[in-house]
């Protein structure tokens, strides 16, 4: 009965041969970390977005008279509005937390190097895409940190030339911020920007799943055809689809269930210490929630100090360490340009850092010591002194992927085994 | 299938013609989504100029309006501060105005019609933030400089005449919007028809 059912539903859709391709039968390396459980924690947040965001829309009123009332309205008056909404924000700063830590291990195992140079690119285009409707987003309460905020960063585009006045009109639709700039935000927020994120984010899993897994080790599993002696093939029953193409090397497990386990131990330490912010530290002393947000907007004033979310601010650091205005925006978005030219600046053939020079360890270090140091900046008001530390990191910063292109070309690499174990 | 021979040329020309005749009408579909984020013509109605009493102001006080949505700052400034506005203009990036920033008779020194009345729109130059107004504690934003406007979000800062410092983000000096007297103690903002 139920075999006739699958049969049944097999001959008109192929889900068995979907689910057996991708997941009962897909080859993972065995010795994936726990750097790998965040692409799966990464899902795991964008449907809890996408659900209590949905339930948020059916209360919230989107108008520039009505928005800040109908939070309020939520989280007091809506029977546990206010867990919808704390699952809501706290989700928004899981979502980058999870996010910075899944690009920092393809990062450090050289996940973005060839052929996984368009998976890399669908990363950081997700990442994009996430950073808009963070954005976007955060304009929805209507607060002082809502209103100031979306004035500083659609002003950035004021900084191109000849064009930039009449963009900055045309994307806010009014003079100022106003209920026409709230309206055309939650549009996108809600409908245009997770349409996007979502058909990326499936891109990306497809690139993922045609070039194969990365590893700690950053060694192939996937061989030529014909090149692998009987036993050193896996003995495990991987998909055809696989196997037909390559040789694939007995250091692979199925992704289900080993890999899927072991996502679900790391889900449920996620779970934990997701419930503790939501519950006991939604505003995480002012980082995820800014306390002048629960003052509503006000055009005439703005607040003594302004600071993005704690996501945006390493690079809220670089724009504010350029006394120039079009050089200082034009800095900010090549940090972020530069990353997705990972790929092609890093001249190396060794993918892991483990194998990788000294001084790549050292310089990678230095990398994540600036990229945290400018977070920092980010949130501190603009002093001399901060000022000119944020000058120094965004040098060190930059300087990440000037040196890198340098010394990939004939870096003194360790020898990489053959095999991740024997 | 009939067995006439292809007409190759025939088959590209009307590939061509429909794709170019289905580009054109797909890039006028693009218009209207494009165009409606415009202002509407409610937004762009909706910014008459503002009235505004100063007889009450004091030396030294600031007074915010509303004009187009914005802040608009109304300072009346004093004997020292006007006399300052001469010491510091190698500080300056434009210390003459020159970029038009301003209307025509307010490229002066004091950048305003009467000399100790100041009005300009509280709206930093750099990326919008609305300046603070420092009248005492400026020096130590500029050593020597005793009061002017600095703004908190990236540290531009402007003296009291809304000009702006070297080696800050704002890359020019604040707005000046048009305005007029229309007797001793009211000013209209936003219109200065008959005047200039």
């Amino acid at each position: 009965m139920w075999k006739n059912l699958l049969d049944w539903i097999e001959y008109r859709i192929p889900m068995m041969r979907v689910a057996n391709m991708h997941a009962l039968q897909y080859p993972a390396p065995k010795n994936m970390n726990f750097w790998y459980v965040f692409g799966f924690i990464a899902t795991v947040v964008l449907v809890n977005q996408i659900v209590t965001g949905i339930w948020l829309t059916m209360n919230y009123n989107p108008s520039a008279e009505g928005a800040f009332a109908s939070v309020e309205y939520i989280m007091r008056d809506v029977d546990y509005g206010w867990v919808l909404r704390y699952m809501h924000s706290t989700g928004a700063s899981a979502f980058f937390v999870v996010v910075y830590l899944h690009m920092f291990r393809g990062m450090m195992y050289g996940s973005y190097q060839k052929p996984r140079e368009l998976l890399w690119l669908f990363g950081m285009f997700i990442y994009l895409a996430l950073m808009a409707e963070a954005f976007m987003g955060y304009l929805l309460p209507w607060g002082q940190m809502s209103y100031w905020g979306a004035q500083v960063i659609i002003s950035l585009f004021g900084a191109i030339p000849v064009i930039g006045d009449d963009l900055t009109l045309w994307i806010r639709g009014d003079y100022v911020i106003s209920g026409a700039t709230l309206n055309r935000f939650f549009a996108l927020h809600v409908i245009a920007l997770p349409l996007v994120i979502v058909v990326l984010v499936f891109l990306h899993i497809v690139a993922l799943h045609e070039v194969g897994s990365n590893n700690p080790q950053g060694i192939n599993i996937k061989h030529p055809k014909g090149s692998l002696k009987e036993e050193d093939k896996t003995k495990f029953n991987i998909h055809e689809y696989y196997t037909s193409k390559y040789d694939i090397i007995n250091d692979v497990v199925p992704f289900f269930p080993h890999i899927v386990l072991k996502d679900l131990v790391a889900f449920t330490v996620f779970c934990a210490a997701f419930a503790y912010v939501m519950f006991f530290n939604p505003e995480m002393g002012g980082f995820f929630l800014e306390p002048p947000n629960f003052e509503p907007a006000n055009p005439l004033k703005t607040p003594e100090h302004i600071a993005p979310v704690w996501y945006f601010t390493p690079f809220y650091a670089i724009l504010r360490a350029v006394p120039d205005k079009l050089l200082g925006v034009i800095l900010m978005f090549a940090a972020i340009v530069m990353l997705a030219l990972l790929p092609w600046l890093d001249r190396c053939k060794v993918r892991s850092v483990k194998y990788r020079c000294g001084f790549h360890k050292i310089n990678l270090a230095m990398f994540v010591v600036s990229f945290c140091i400018l977070g920092w900046l980010g949130i501190k008001p603009a002093t001399p002194t901060y000022t000119l530390m944020s000058q120094f990191f965004s040098f060190t910063y930059f300087a990440f992927f000037g040196l890198l292109w340098l010394y990939s070309k004939n870096e003194k690499t360790k020898p990489v085994p053959a095999r991740i174990t024997k | 299938m009939s067995n006439a021979p292809v007409n190759n040329g025939r088959r590209r020309f009307l590939t061509v013609a429909t794709s170019v005749v289905g580009g054109v009408g797909a890039a006028g579909a693009v218009v209207p989504f494009i165009a409606s984020w415009n202002p509407s013509a409610k937004a762009k109605a909706a910014g008459a100029p503002v009235e505004v009493n100063i007889s009450k102001l004091e030396a030294g006080q600031m007074l915010r309006v509303e004009w187009r949505g914005k802040p608009v700052w109304v300072v009346k400034r004093t004997k020292e501060m006007l006399d300052g506005l001469a010491t510091h203009e190698d500080k300056l990036r434009d210390a003459d105005s020159e970029v038009e920033q301003q209307p025509g008779y307010a490229q002066n020194r004091t950048r305003s019609i009467k000399p100790e009345i100041f009005i300009a729109v509280g709206i930093c130059t750099h990326l919008g933030c609305s300046p603070q107004y420092l009248p005492d504690t400026f020096t130590e934003q500029v050593v020597g400089v005793p009061s002017g406007f600095m703004c908190p979000c990236h540290g531009s800062k402007f003296d009291m005449a809304g000009r702006v410092f070297q080696s800050v983000p704002a890359p020019t000096n604040l707005v000046i919007p048009p305005h007029k007297y229309l007797d001793e103690n009211t000013v209209l903002i936003g219109d200065d028809s008959g005047v200039a």
